[in-house]
This record gives C-alpha cells, sequence and structure tokens, in this order.
C-alpha cells in the first residue's frame, strides 16, 4: 500500500470515528462529480477489505473533512451491503470494551463474586481495540523487516541485527536507561541501536525520528512485551 | 559486603590452597597457562593450548577445530575473513601441530561458489590435515553443489588412532520451497535466518541414518566413536534449529557403544550434555556468538558468559579436542578475548560433580 492510501485510511478511520454510526445513513448520496479513472486513488475501509476508488482524487492530494466523512459513509454503506442486516446490527451496537472483557474472560473468573461492581462507562469499544492493534501490528512488522535486513539499515558488510540477536534476544531493552561502560555516558536503548548500526554493521547512524530507527526500536520492545522494567540492570 | 582488599586475599589464600592440591600433571597445565599469559604479552602470537598426557589402553591425540566462520566475499565483509584467519594463525601456531583440523561448518554466509572458494583457499595455509563438515549456510544456495565440489562428500566415516570417526549432514529439512517457487537465493536467505518462524527443522533424514546404520555395524561396541554434525544431535530450542528432528533415532543407533562422543557446531558457543553415554559438545563461533537459547539449555551446559559487543573477538573463537586413550575427549575452548576453559570428560563421566568449569558472571536475557 503506497503512503497515499496509507494517509487516505487515516483520514478515513478518524471520519469512522467522527460521523459515528447512527449518522451514517444520512450522507448516502454518492458524489458523481468526477467519473471513476483509472487515476482515482483507491482507499480502503478499516476492515482491511472493502476498497473503493476515490472519483476525482488523485494521488498526492488531500481529501477535505467534509468529503472524507462522505467517502467514509459511502463505504460503510458497501460494507453494510456486504455484511448482511445481522452483522450491521451488532456493528452498531458497538460493544463498550468493559463489558467485553467482563462478560466471561479470565479476569472475570479471577474476581470473587461480591465484586459484580458496575463499571464506570468507557468510550472505547472492542474495535477501537482491534484499530490500535492494527496499527501497532504495522510498526512492528515494519521493525521486523528492518531489523533482519543489512540494507534498510544502511549497513555496508552484511551484517543485521538478528545475526547476533535472534529474536531480539540479548537486546535487554527494559535495562535502559543505564550507564554503558563503554561509551562512559547514560545510554537509551535507540542509542545503542544506533551504535550497532555504526559499528559491527559499519553504516551510518540514524537520525532519532528516522521511521526505520523508530520501527527497530519498537520491534525490539515488542519481543520483550511483558518483561519487567529495570532501568540501570547490567 | 567484603572489601576489595579482603576479597583480594581470599583469592590469594585460595589460590595457594589449590597449588597445594595439584598433581605433578595439573602443575605442567598450570606453568602452561603462565608461559602462554607471558606469550600474550609479548610479540608471540598468543595461544594457550596446553597438551594433556592421559594414560590409558589406547593411544591419546589431539584434533584442532574451526567452526562457523560465515564467510562473506572479502570485499563486502573483512570482519569474517580476519576472522578465520586467525583461527588458522592460531591451529599453525599449534606445537605440536594437532593430528588433523575439523571444520564444523558454515564455511560460507550464504553459499556463493565465491565465499565457498576464499574459505577453501584459507583453509589451505592450515598444515594439518582439514576434514570438512557442512552447514546449512554451505547448502541451501545449490543443495551443496559448489562445497561437494570443493570438499567431497558431506557424509563420510574415518578411523584414526583407534577411535572410529563420522561426519553427518545433520541439516537436512523438508522441501518448503518448490511449491511457493522460491528462488535458490531466497531458500538460501530464509535458511540462513536463524529466528525465522517459518523454518523447518534439521534432521540427519532416513537415508543418511540407513547410511550410519551399515556404517557402524562393522565397528565392535568397545571402539571410541566420535560423531561431527553441524546442528546438536538432540533436542534443544526447536525455533532456532538448536535442535535435531530425528536426534533420538540417531542416539539410538550409537547406544551400543561403550564411549560416543558428538561433536557440533551451528550454535556458536560453550554448549555441554550427556544423554545416557553420549558426551556432546558444542564447537565456537569465529564469527560471532550467539546468545543462549531461552529454553532447553541442557543441565550440565556451564554458560559462558554475554559477550562484549565492543570487542569484535569476544565470544569468538576456536579450540582443541584431547582424545584420551579411552577414546573420552576433553574440549578446550580457545576464546579469543577471554582465558581459555575446558569442558573434561570427567565433569561430563562425573554428572557434573567433578572438575565443574566456571560459571558464568554475566548474565544473557
Amino acid at each position: 500500500m503506497t503512503r497515499i492510501q496509507n494517509r487516505i485510511l487515516f483520514v478515513i478511520a478518524v471520519s469512522c470515528l467522527a460521523v459515528g454510526a447512527s449518522r451514517v445513513s444520512a450522507s448516502d448520496g454518492p458524489a458523481r462529480s468526477g467519473a471513476a479513472q483509472a487515476a482515482d486513488v483507491s482507499v480502503t475501509l478499516c476492515d482491511g477489505e472493502t476498497v473503493m476508488s476515490v472519483p476525482g482524487l488523485k494521488p498526492g492530494e488531500v481529501l477535505q473533512p467534509e468529503r472524507a466523512k462522505e467517502v467514509a459513509a459511502q463505504m460503510l454503506q458497501s460494507w453494510r451491503r456486504s455484511q448482511g442486516e445481522e452483522r450491521w446490527a451488532a456493528w452498531q451496537r458497538n460493544v463498550p470494551l468493559e463489558t467485553a472483557a467482563r462478560s466471561g474472560g479470565a479476569e472475570a473468573a479471577q474476581a470473587p463474586p461480591a465484586a459484580a461492581q458496575a463499571a464506570q462507562p468507557t468510550k472505547f469499544t472492542a474495535r477501537d481495540l482491534q484499530l490500535w492493534q492494527r496499527e501497532e501490528k504495522k510498526w512492528i512488522d515494519e521493525g521486523y523487516k528492518n531489523y533482519h535486513s543489512a540494507k534498510a539499515l544502511g549497513g555496508t558488510i552484511g551484517i543485521s541485527c538478528d545475526m547476533c540477536h535472534p529474536d531480539g534476544s540479548n537486546t535487554h531493552p527494559e535495562t535502559y536507561p543505564k550507564f554503558q561502560s563503554q561509551t562512559k555516558k547514560v545510554a537509551l536503548l535507540r542509542d545503542m541501536i544506533n551504535w550497532c548500526i555504526e559499528n559491527p554493521l559499519k553504516g551510518k547512524p540514524l537520525a532519532e525520528n528516522d521511521p526505520v530507527l523508530r520501527s527497530v526500536e519498537a520491534y525490539i520492545l515488542s519481543t520483550r512485551k511483558g518483561t519487567p522494567l529495570d532501568p540501570g540492570k547490567h | 559486603m567484603k572489601d576489595r582488599y579482603e576479597q583480594y586475599l581470599e583469592k590469594r589464600e585460595e589460590y595457594f590452597q589449590r597449588i597445594q592440591r595439584l598433581n605433578r600433571r595439573d602443575f605442567i597445565r598450570a606453568s602452561g597457562v603462565a608461559a602462554a599469559g607471558a606469550a600474550m604479552s609479548g610479540a608471540l602470537s598468543p595461544h594457550s593450548f596446553q597438551p594433556v598426557d592421559v594414560k590409558a589402553a589406547g593411544q591419546s591425540f589431539r584434533f584442532a577445530y574451526i567452526s562457523d566462520s560465515h564467510l562473506y566475499e572479502r570485499s563486502l565483509n573483512e570482519r569474517f575473513v580476519r576472522s578465520i584467519l586467525k583461527a588458522v594463525d592460531d591451529v599453525n601456531a599449534l606445537d605440536p601441530q594437532p593430528d588433523f583440523v575439523f571444520y564444523g561448518g558454515d564455511l560460507a554466509q550464504l553459499g556463493q561458489p565465491k565465499e565457498l572458494e576464499e574459505g577453501a583457499q584459507i583453509l589451505k595455509a592450515l598444515k594439518a590435515p582439514v576434514r570438512m563438515m557442512v552447514g546449512e549456510h554451505d547448502w541451501y544456495l545449490d543443495m551443496g553443489e559448489a562445497w561437494r565440489k570443493h570438499f567431497g562428500k558431506d557424509t563420510y566415516s574415518f578411523d584414526h588412532k583407534g577411535v572410529h570417526f563420522v561426519v553427518l549432514n545433520s541439516v537436512i529439512v523438508e522441501d518448503y520451497w518448490t511449491g511457493p517457487k522460491l528462488t535458490p537465493m531466497e531458500r538460501m536467505l530464509a535458511m540462513a535466518q536463524l529466528d525465522n518462524p517459518n523454518g523447518r527443522p534439521f534432521t540427519v533424514g532416513d537415508a543418511q541414518r540407513d547410511w550410519l546404520r551399515n556404517d557402524l555395524a562393522g565397528v565392535a561396541v568397545d571402539t571410541p566413536v566420535i560423531v561431527f554434525s553441524h546442528s546438536p544431535l538432540y533436542k534443544m530450542y526447536k525455533k532456532w534449529n538448536f535442535w535435531t528432528d530425528d536426534a533420538e533415532q540417531v542416539q539410538a543407533l550409537l547406544a551400543k557403544f561403550k564411549t560416543v562422543t558428538v561433536i557440533h557446531g551451528h550454535t556458536h558457543q560453550m554448549l555441554t550434555n550427556k544423554i545416557g553415554n553420549i558426551h556432546f559438545h558444542g564447537m565456537l563461533s569465529t564469527a560471532w556468538p550467539w546468545p543462549y537459547a531461552p529454553q532447553g539449555l541442557p543441565r550440565l551446559t556451564v554458560r559462558m558468559n554475554r559477550a562484549d559487543p565492543f570487542d569484535e573477538f569476544d565470544g569468538c573463537g576456536d579450540g582443541t579436542v584431547d582424545v584420551a586413550g579411552t577414546g573420552r575427549v576433553d574440549k578446550n575452548f580457545n576464546f579469543w578475548s577471554r582465558n581459555p576453559l575446558k569442558v573434561s570428560a570427567a565433569y561430563l563421566d562425573s554428572d557434573g560433580l567433578l572438575s565443574k568449569p566456571p560459571r558464568e558472571s554475566d548474565i544473557n536475557y
């Protein structure tokens, strides 16, 4: 997927949240202003499957908020048609996260019977969670690719991170910040990623905001999910 | 907490106690270590291999090993070339020379003809005869074609001073490339990625196990047997192929022999195991050390310290194997940036009670 498509998907995803399911049917009028051409940009719904091309939208253009809402509504309607009324009803119920978690999860099993306490309302739903997880996974997957590619990291001698640190082992991100005895200063994980890029990989250190660096950091952290933080540990 | 001076006194006391306990052989060995230490401070090539003089029925001898050099073409990566050259220098400096040098597999990084050619040229500089084993990095670009052209068969056996040696190709995996139409290089890259979640487990395979059964049929059960395999011939951690899927079947073929030792590459670290009567030892890599697998570590393994990434030779090295007249082996790890370590037959025979190697102090994560 191109970067443009990603950006539009994001706009639409935000619009989905802003418009809300109840008002979707109100803006049902498809805009027919520009005939669909090969050059029109395709957008994908947050289910990852429903695709439509936006008439008149050229690569590089950003949709205006009102227009984005229209497109989002159209796509939702298309999704509704493809899914049938039953799933549409479930979608509209938009079960809050708190209720979903309490209806029979491991948490519920552990809680004492007397603790059937009313939950405070939350605006987040299981669907939100799915969406966030998908976005997070994209980062980690990107990081995984970079971590395993000397080229992507700018290495010049064929060495990539995984050759010494399979599955993120011995990267111990949970121990940063710590005093790095060899460089004689306090280091963060990203400093050590850059150290590795510069030394064993014989590449150029990446800027702090470089997407490659950020994705590798995300991947390394993901391999240590659940490990207690222990800054300063040697 | 004891202060530094008290610690020093304690260590000093312990040292003198130990000296009193030394027998003649250990004394000679200890002096040898000291001599090697002296050599390190001079211009001599630093090595610290000590002859071990074991009196037993058969003939004792020693061979050296070099393993897992993962060579790229020199124009791309000089570091790994430097490392294997260092190992060749080490082995050539041994006096007396070992009976032979065993190469433990993964000479090349991506099995490319130029990588193998380069490796073959470098190994020609060894003074002692060389015995080769194949690793997955040598194999999966052309299924061993170039490797076999340079080094001959990937499965063979030989006898040396009363010991029967077997060399296996333990990196056989089921075909998972024809279906998705992977190119040879795609297949190679997939096999070269240790943490590839879509990898397949290594095996020795039916054909080679049949060959092994036949090969061992004519060998008397009291003949010592030493087997070389690239992957450990037991099951430790499948995800990284620190694992051989038909290990039990191979072990069963070896079980009738009184004295069996398996020496493997692939894991780039100190590894020690004992299953039934079989002793297992890992070899060091010249290129880089792997971290220990998160699970499955054999009980008798004394782990080596975590490597210092700021020292390109740390955790790497080569080594020697001292074969006693009984056929039992002492495995010497010649670390380039650390003191050498020995894992002795006595340690394994006593189930870890005697001659325990010093424990690690820098933990792995």
